[in-house]
């Protein structure tokens, strides 16, 4: 058997452990039976209570939703695919405006160290802070809570870029900038033709943690501002105490992101080359 | 007959100066260029009302006019008599008082023009917004010519945000939100006001089932309580409430503001010891076996305003046709969830998870009033939430008094002039009139809040009456 047959058959049998685990440590909330009082009716001992789900019951709601990804039942409840769109399009765009402004910042600070120590310690302030912490001020300065929510992705992804950009293109070989300089080539050519090609594998490993970080801010964003998006799909049903949905969408959200880290990690495939 | 009066008044080339019963030769001579002439009913008054306005301008010279405007032009001539007068207003005004008496003076729908059909509407996902939400699944709002999305908000302080943004046209709030926001309290300050009270009642102590034997409040010190907002009425009952039993709110217990939905899992995981909440979160505790009903907050004060329906006085201005369309359908839908025998109907149509999203029977039980106390006991209170939309001014000096009382507003208020300005009650009371129902002809009232006289002539009195208070 080869490395690769068993990690497959291992992750397959951890699943299904988990499975088994699932169902017999949770309960499906039935509490009381037949023939209740008008005092247990009221106390709604004929319908479940809020529980935490088995497995099986996530998955049996998932297919539900997943059959009827689009259904529109009013503007404050639409399918998990509606909501789904909705986020990946509030980060698709706070993420490109990010990689606008990261790119030729990053690189800036990288060419010249009087910028980059200028500019690190602005950096370093900015970088930690929580994105639920930039979301009052962007709602009170842009006055649109869509807008805002780009905005705080858009200010929570810039810095693993600008970071990861900056140090790529500081850590380009010397040879390779001084066979560019007997070759007698301007800076603009150095820059296009040695430097970004160098970088490039780094500044696309930016790209992919700053896209993980965008994923994580909406669902927090969009629980904080509501109205549309996977964030406030897990608000409504938590409204309702309703566990199953949000577990299911917790599940939805990890393979959105997956998805996400997957489509950069192929690009940067096309960006690597050996030495 | 003539219909040269009915021609464009700001043109100068129109003669105004030929009555109905005109018998000159240009009159009987068919020659009339119709085309620019009013179409409809509505148009002609329109244009009545803006040829007599004209006409009282030059005191009745049509030479005059006529010459006037030929120097300057028929378009500057125009504008500059529309920036000194509210055209649009005067014309609606004058369309729906002719409705009015065509109608014989009763229940007149306002049919004239609707500067904006489609609004955005926002409400926190709680019973008391019932008349606001029920609306759109029932029809009120399609009554009357709107097409509104009522759009579910996650807190209250997001409501507001999204209020001053303009992203909602009006929205549900809390009654002590617009006349915080008009002060500036806790917000930027912005003029709002208040049409209408939604919900009258309706709100619940709700305690963790552990404390069951803690029915004395002198026994819940130390305790943690959650309210919806800082300006709620929930937050200023419930420090009420323990000042009367000589706790101190702001150093015997805790309060913490919790939005509504997160009340039953922090109840559950022991964040909190109870909380003065909105319902359906005190019935759903009870529901999900965690907490029980200590009271009800209308044995505290009976009759006590909540919920609201607030907006901006701009877009009272600049829409005054929508905004009374909207006006009229809250106050129908207000008066229709107040009668008892509608209630089931409307927990049925509120629950899906477009609106409330919670069980309907949780909902029935709080608004019929029939509903498990969690500690065995059937209780039926039929006036467990009631719905009444005047907006007593009265009220509204009662909640400034509390927000002085513990320490919101530093500085001294004029209180009568902030409710006043806040809470529509005059207009309130025409449009239930005008609607057929019954309406108070006064806007102050004493109130009775545990038992001791609230006199809104003398709130400053008021204030100092209290022994527990922070300032």
């Amino acid at each position: 058997m080869t490395e690769k047959r068993k990690a497959i058959l291992l992750s397959i049998s951890l699943l299904i452990g988990f499975i088994i685990i699932g169902e017999l440590v949770t309960g499906n909330g039935k509490r009381g039976g037949e023939n209740l009082t008008e005092y247990q009716q009221l106390m709604g001992m004929g319908e479940p209570q809020a529980h935490v789900p088995g497995p099986l019951e996530v998955f049996k709601l998932g297919f539900k939703e997943l059959s009827h990804p689009f259904y529109d039942n009013g503007p404050n409840d639409k399918g998990i695919g509606t909501q789904l769109f909705y986020s990946i399009a509030r980060v698709l765009a706070g993420f490109s405006l990010a990689v606008l402004f990261a790119l030729p910042i990053g690189f800036l600070i990288g060419m010249s160290p009087l910028f980059y120590k200028a500019l690190q310690p602005y950096i370093q302030i900015l970088k930690p802070v929580s994105p639920l912490a930039w979301m009052p001020l962007a709602l009170f300065i842009i006055k649109d809570s869509i807008m805002s929510s780009v905005f705080v992705i858009f200010i929570c992804s810039i810095w693993p870029m600008l970071i990861n950009t900056a140090f790529g293109v500081m850590s380009v070989k010397k040879d390779w900038l001084n066979v560019g300089k007997t070759l007698e080539m301007g800076n603009f050519k150095t820059a296009f033709k040695v430097i970004l090609p160098a970088a490039l594998p780094t500044i696309f490993t930016g790209m992919r943690i700053s896209m993980g970080i965008s994923w994580l801010v909406i669902v927090a964003a969009e629980m904080l501002v509501g109205g549309t998006g996977i964030g406030y799909y897990v608000w409504n049903e938590w409204n309702n105490l309703d566990l199953s949905s949000v577990v299911f969408s917790i599940l939805m959200i990890g393979i959105v992101g997956m998805f996400l880290d997957t489509i950069i990690a192929y690009f940067s495939t096309f960006f690597v080359y050996q030495e | 007959m003539s219909v040269k009066s009915l021609d464009n008044p700001y043109s100068e080339k129109s003669n105004l100066a030929h009555g109905a019963g005109c018998n000159c030769n240009s009159c009987n001579s068919n020659t009339v260029q119709t085309s620019s002439l009013p179409q409809n009913e509505e148009q002609i008054v329109n244009r009545v009302v803006e040829t007599s306005i004209i006409k009282a301008l030059f005191g009745g010279n049509d030479v005059k006019r006529r010459q006037f405007i030929k120097t300057v032009g028929e378009s500057t001539f125009k504008a500059a008599l529309l920036s000194v007068l509210p055209m649009g207003l005067l014309q609606s005004c004058a369309n729906d008082t002719k409705k009015k008496t065509e109608n014989g003076g009763a229940t007149a729908k306002t049919t004239s023009k609707l500067e904006k059909t489609t609004l955005n509407i926002g409400f926190v996902p709680i019973t008391c917004a019932t008349p606001i939400i029920m609306s759109k699944p029932m029809g009120f709002y399609e009554k009357y010519g709107l097409n509104v999305d009522v759009i579910k908000t996650a807190g209250w302080a997001v409501a507001r945000d999204k209020s001053l943004n303009k992203e909602y046209d009006a929205s549900h709030m809390l009654t002590p939100m617009p006349l915080a926001m008009t002060m500036g309290a806790g917000s930027v300050a912005s003029p709002y006001v208040m049409p209408a009270v939604e919900n009258i009642n309706g709100q619940a102590i709700c305690l963790h089932l552990k404390h069951k034997d803690k029915r004395d409040p002198k026994q819940w010190k130390g305790f943690k309580f959650g309210v919806p907002f800082e300006y709620s009425m929930h937050n200023f009952l419930l420090r009420y409430y323990v000042a009367e039993f000589g706790l101190d709110p702001d150093k015997d217990i805790q309060i913490r503001v919790v939005p509504p939905p997160e009340m039953v899992a922090n109840l559950k995981a022991g964040n909190l010891d109870g909380y003065l909440s909105p319902d359906p979160f005190n019935q759903r505790a009870v529901y999900e076996n965690v907490g029980f009903l200590h009271m009800l907050t209308k044995d505290i004060w009976k009759g006590h305003p909540c919920c609201a329906f607030a907006c901006s006085d701009e877009f009272v201005k600049t829409k005054p046709n929508t905004y009374s369309a909207l006006f009229s359908a809250i106050i129908d839908a207000t008066h229709y969830s107040s009668k008892l025998e509608n209630r089931q109907a409307i927990s049925e149509a509120i629950a899906p998870k477009n609106y409330l999203n919670q069980p309907a029977s949780v909902i029935a039980q709080v608004l019929t009033g029939k509903y498990a106390d969690g500690l065995g006991n059937i209780i039926n209170e039929p006036d467990r939430i009631d719905f009444d939309p005047f907006p007593w001014h009265s009220m509204g000096v009662w909640i400034l008094t509390q927000m002085k009382r513990w320490g919101y507003v530093k500085h001294d208020i004029d209180y009568k002039k902030i409710a006043e300005q806040v809470y529509l009650a005059t207009d309130c009371a025409s449009k239930m009139k005008e609607q057929g129902y019954e309406a108070p002809n006064i806007t102050y009232k004493k109130h009775y809040i545990m038992n001791k006289e609230f006199d809104p002539s003398k709130p400053d009195e008021y204030v100092n009456s209290f022994a527990i208070k922070a300032i």
